[in-house]
């Protein structure tokens, strides 16, 4: 049975002090032709300075159609922010 | 899912794109909007694919080490713009093989001045001027487009873009400067390239069927007639600007409407192209055909190489 490159995510710091993102995705025998492959195809013009190549099959990603019950229960929770709690205006900074 | 539901769910979903909410892979979408990105998004990866194929003809053959550079430099970022866009197509649940074997069975389409040939260096020039200069209008309005990892795509390849232009035109700026044979090779160049160049953007409006539902899908965001004349309207007066006529005795500024008034475009030679009569057609495809086919060993001997490191790590390991 023929087997076919599997696909890689690619994630890229574009500078130091800056989380890695999500540039996109490629496919590749092996980690290292994947992490060939992204600095060829993401970082052609100085985009990064390190580079995570993931197989995507590792990967677990919410459902949508259950963003109801997995995001909503937050809305309802005001007291988690700051501007919820009344203090007096001679307070300044807090 | 019965037929109201769907409706249902079909009028929830116009109305996010409608407030500019973007769809990503995983949501729900009408079959159709799957379809239609899966058929456009790859026939653009494949235009830059089949794109690379009639300026590769001029790499060994480029005038200068900095024009072989830029050359090699603007072909390996239409590979990249391809697999970008590959990538994005993926996401709508088809393989790379399959989009490859719509390529190759002629199924798929790309681009069609992509079957025009490449006969002087000056068509480096007239392609990076007036082919990508086409593009970028094209491509501009679909940062904004309402599948995700398209607009994501689009937003990276249009950055990358405006270098392809400016080589292109720079190479016509010094034609134009040297001697007599070599004005005459640009002139020449653009002679050829740009009708061609005009029907790049699409039928007219009133030949042209996906325009609606691609504007409410923002696909689209404006006709082929108004990206034409976009194009015409910025592209004549660099004309003028290194001494080059636009091959077109009707072309006039018109003071009233503002826009460059042209004639006629021959949309018999567009649809002879598009149905793989070009001059070209068939060299492409062979192209692409046997560069996959005779890497085929390689990719195999990739996954092969590939598995047997793994089972050793397993072995150590144990």
């Amino acid at each position: 049975m023929k087997k076919n490159w599997p696909l890689w995510e690619i994630f890229v710091r574009s500078k130091n002090g800056l989380e890695h993102r999500h540039f996109g995705s490629l496919h590749a025998a092996d980690a290292e032709m994947a992490m060939e492959n992204a600095r060829d195809v993401y970082t052609r013009r100085n985009e990064g300075v390190s580079i995570w190549v993931v197989e995507s099959k590792y990967i677990t990603a919410s459902n949508p159609e259950h963003n109801g019950e997995m995001f909503e229960p937050a809305q309802d929770k005001v007291y988690r922010h700051p501007t919820f709690y009344d203090l007096p205006d001679e307070v300044k900074h807090m | 899912m019965s037929e109201k539901e769907i409706k249902n769910l079909e009028q929830i979903f116009e109305a996010r794109i409608a407030r500019d909410e973007k769809i990503e892979p995983k949501d729900w979408m009408p079959e159709k909007y799957r379809q239609t990105h899966i058929r456009q998004i790859s026939q653009h990866a494949h235009s830059e694919v089949v794109g690379m194929l009639p300026e590769g003809n001029w790499i060994t053959r480029a005038p200068s080490l900095r024009r072989k550079a830029a050359l090699l430099a603007k072909i390996q970022d239409e590979a990249g713009h391809g697999l970008y866009l590959y990538s994005a197509c993926e996401t709508l649940g088809i393989s790379r093989d399959e989009l490859y074997e719509q390529l190759h069975s002629g199924k798929a389409k790309y681009s069609s001045i992509f079957n025009y040939p490449t006969i002087t260096w000056a068509d480096m020039g007239a392609i990076g001027w007036l082919v990508d200069g086409a593009a970028i209008i094209n491509q501009v309005p679909l940062c904004n487009t309402s599948f995700g990892p398209y607009a994501r795509a689009m937003v990276r390849v249009c950055k990358e873009e405006s270098f392809h232009q400016r080589q292109g035109y720079e190479i016509m700026l010094t034609l134009c400067r040297g001697s007599e044979e070599q004005k005459a090779m640009a002139q020449d160049a653009l002679n050829r390239w740009w009708w061609p160049s005009l029907m790049m953007l699409g039928p007219t409006d009133a030949e042209s069927v996906h325009t609606e539902q691609s504007m409410k899908w923002k696909l689209k965001r404006k006709s082929n007639d108004e990206l034409r004349q976009q194009f015409i309207d910025q592209t004549v007066p660099q004309a003028e600007l290194i001494g080059l006529t636009i091959p077109d005795p009707d072309l006039k500024f018109n003071k009233e409407t503002g826009h460059y008034d042209f004639g006629e475009i021959d949309w018999d030679e567009f649809w002879q192209v598009v149905k793989g009569h070009g001059p070209c057609n068939k060299e492409r495809m062979s192209a692409r055909v046997n560069a996959w086919n005779n890497g085929e060993w390689v990719r195999d001997a990739a996954m092969a190489h590939a598995e047997k490191n793994e089972k050793r790590k397993v072995a150590k390991a144990s």
